[in-house]
């Protein structure tokens, strides 16, 4: 894929994606539709445009062992954009770090899992949500990488909207600065945020170009497009002697036609059966 | 104080690869022998206090033990998210150094004046401060600071500060240090106030007013335990800071007396900055004139305590019910 540009076709907010869900990536949705039954409130949309991108990572990326969370050698992400955490909460949980039971208690008070992810849950490095800190953080994980010799790897997967925080670009030009070729970011470019589209609230374009003038090679890939996903991870670092940035053009509230761009779905709270029922019946719908 | 606080870095450094440092934009020079003989753990990021933070977080959270230091007012107000997120929620060891706690930047202006930094740090859970009267009592406090659980914020003070601190007292972090007894008045201290507080009593004891001074090093955790068993045998507690009124010292030496039932039947006053930016330049002994932190102010307040009448608990709880 070409780097954006504001005139691209990628970057377009009024674009449908006709990338085609398998049926891993449906089931992966679905599990995340029970737990936000069973919460009664997530931010879907949000968590649904991080599914593949998600998936790829953890079937075929990263090093983990999740009887030993704590395994020094293993890769470490961090999901800055914490409101997106349905998503993650499902592939750690399908991966062993915790029990599926766990997923049914989300935002229960006997639970482990809230709203945004926190450090003392299994497999999560970093207590995220105020959006703007994962990368920083990030860093930290990879300096200490280098200093060790080790060869693990950082991911930090940040949103668009999170990267309206001035933090953001501190962190990008840090990780410039010290050529973390071992660091990863992973950009959600759904290019909606919470009260609009990234283009009317604060333009980020041209984003590509932004986080190469920070000293990042970047690759532009079909963010629900698994092969071209698994291609993409697989060839990092981009260059050698650079952080990686990955923009990942996706949907929010990809999968479910009236979800999709629908800015009422950023977060629901009070989600009745019949919404539940219909988004479970959308999933199974061919586009 | 500051140098030897960043000389200790220094020194601790080397017998310790856990430990790492990070500046933002400091004086040149600054750790040039750490930066020399230490490359791979000594970092100057320049003017970017959120990302510092986080970084800091990340490389303790990988179980290294990270100084941070810039400006008080930079390291406090600039970053307050990440120390909140980053730092405090994830307890991790991070030691904050911030130069020129209080009016020490006094020529530079209000945007360069550390008068709230304890408060609201003391707010934040799993914090601890410290704040260290002199250089001697920094040399007895930093290397107690490379263990200590959690993240922790080291107040600076402006650098070539008297030499007040007891060198035959074992200090301890979270422990109080008894200076003076006395059995008329409390005089609570804090950083380089305590040479106010020494003095302050100095001149009280020639005029008869047995004045205790209570030095705290560590403002959080607070040694509850030493200021109560003090406040209960005195008829006066004054505490004194060069930080404002409004949260910090005094604050949390009121909110522990009112809760013990001691405040009652004894006078009780916070010597330190009122709630307003001071307007004047000069220097920080001028603000400090103006603000009334000397020794003769807290000499008039302690006076002033103790001249009016009081009565006791019990006396005024009988007058409620006859």
């Amino acid at each position: 894929m070409k780097p954006s540009s504001a005139s691209d076709k990628n970057v377009s907010p009024l674009r449908r994606d006709l990338t085609v869900l398998d049926e891993r990536s449906r089931l992966l949705r679905k599990t995340i539709i029970r737990m936000l039954q069973a919460g009664g409130r997530g931010h879907i949309a949000s968590a649904f445009s991080l599914v593949e991108i998600l998936r790829v990572l953890y079937d075929d990326v990263l090093r983990f062992d999740p009887r030993n969370p704590h395994w020094r050698e293993r890769d470490r992400f961090i999901l800055s954009k914490g409101h997106g955490c349905l998503a993650l909460y499902v592939m750690l949980a399908e991966k062993g770090f915790f029990p599926e039971e766990e997923l049914w208690k989300f935002c229960h008070r006997d639970g482990i899992l809230g709203g945004h992810p926190e450090h003392k849950i299994p497999g999560v490095e970093a207590s995220t949500g105020s959006l703007g800190h994962g990368l920083s953080i990030g860093i930290g994980f990879a300096l200490n990488a280098r200093y060790e010799k080790a060869d693990y790897r950082t991911f930090v997967a940040v949103g668009d909207g999170e990267s309206n925080e001035g933090s953001i670009w501190e962190g990008a030009l840090c990780a410039g600065k010290h050529r973390l070729s071992n660091l990863t970011v992973i950009v959600d470019y759904n290019k909606q945020q919470s009260c609009g589209s990234t283009f009317e609230i604060q333009d980020l374009e041209p984003f590509g170009d932004k986080w190469r003038s920070f000293g990042f090679a970047v690759a532009e890939v079909n963010g629900h497009d698994v092969d071209e996903l698994r291609s993409s991870f697989r060839s990092l670092p981009l260059d050698r002697g650079k952080p990686s940035a990955i923009i990942c053009h996706t949907v929010k509230g990809k999968g479910i036609e009236f979800v999709e761009n629908n800015l009422k779905w950023h977060h629901k709270s009070r989600v009745s059966d019949e919404e539940i029922r219909a988004m479970l019946e959308a999933l199974d719908a061919v586009f | 104080m500051r140098q030897t606080c960043l000389d200790l870095v220094y020194e601790l450094a080397k017998q310790d690869p856990r430990i790492f440092f990070v500046g933002s934009d400091l004086g040149y020079g600054t750790l040039k022998q750490f930066k020399q003989e230490m490359p791979g753990r000594f970092f100057m990021e320049g003017v970017c206090e959120a990302n510092i933070i986080g970084m800091a977080a990340g490389l303790a959270i990988e179980g290294k033990i990270v100084y941070v230091n810039t400006i008080a007012t930079f390291l406090t107000r600039r970053c307050f998210e990440q120390i909140v997120l980053d730092l405090c929620l994830h307890h991790v060891k991070v030691r904050l150094i911030g130069n020129g706690g209080g009016l020490v930047y006094a020529p530079l202006g209000p945007t360069h004046l550390a008068i709230e930094d304890v408060a609201i740090l003391r707010s934040l859970p799993n914090m601890t401060i410290i704040a260290p009267a002199d250089a001697n009592e920094m040399r007895r406090l930093m290397p107690l600071t490379v263990d200590h659980d959690g993240p922790l914020y080291i107040r600076l003070a402006k650098g070539g500060d008297p030499i007040v601190s007891r060198g035959d007292f074992s200090v301890q972090i979270g422990k109080a240090v008894p200076m003076v007894e006395g059995s008329h008045a409390l005089i609570l201290t804090t950083g380089v106030t305590l040479k106010i507080g020494l003095e302050a009593a100095e001149n009280l004891n020639r005029q008869g007013i047995q004045a205790a001074v209570l030095h705290l090093p560590t403002i959080k955790p607070l040694d509850t335990e030493a200021i109560l068993q003090r406040v209960s045998k005195v008829d006066a507690v004054v505490t004194v800071e060069e930080h404002t009124i409004v949260g910090g010292l005094g604050s949390a030496v009121a909110e522990l007396i009112a809760e013990a039932d001691l405040a009652g039947h004894r006078g009780f006053k916070r010597v330190g900055i009122p709630d307003i930016f001071p307007d004047e330049y000069g220097s920080q002994d001028s603000l400090m004139t103006r603000c009334k932190i000397t020794a003769e102010g807290v000499v008039c307040v302690v006076q002033e305590l103790l001249s009016k009448p009081r009565r006791s608990v019990a006396a005024t709880h009988r007058s409620h019910t006859d």
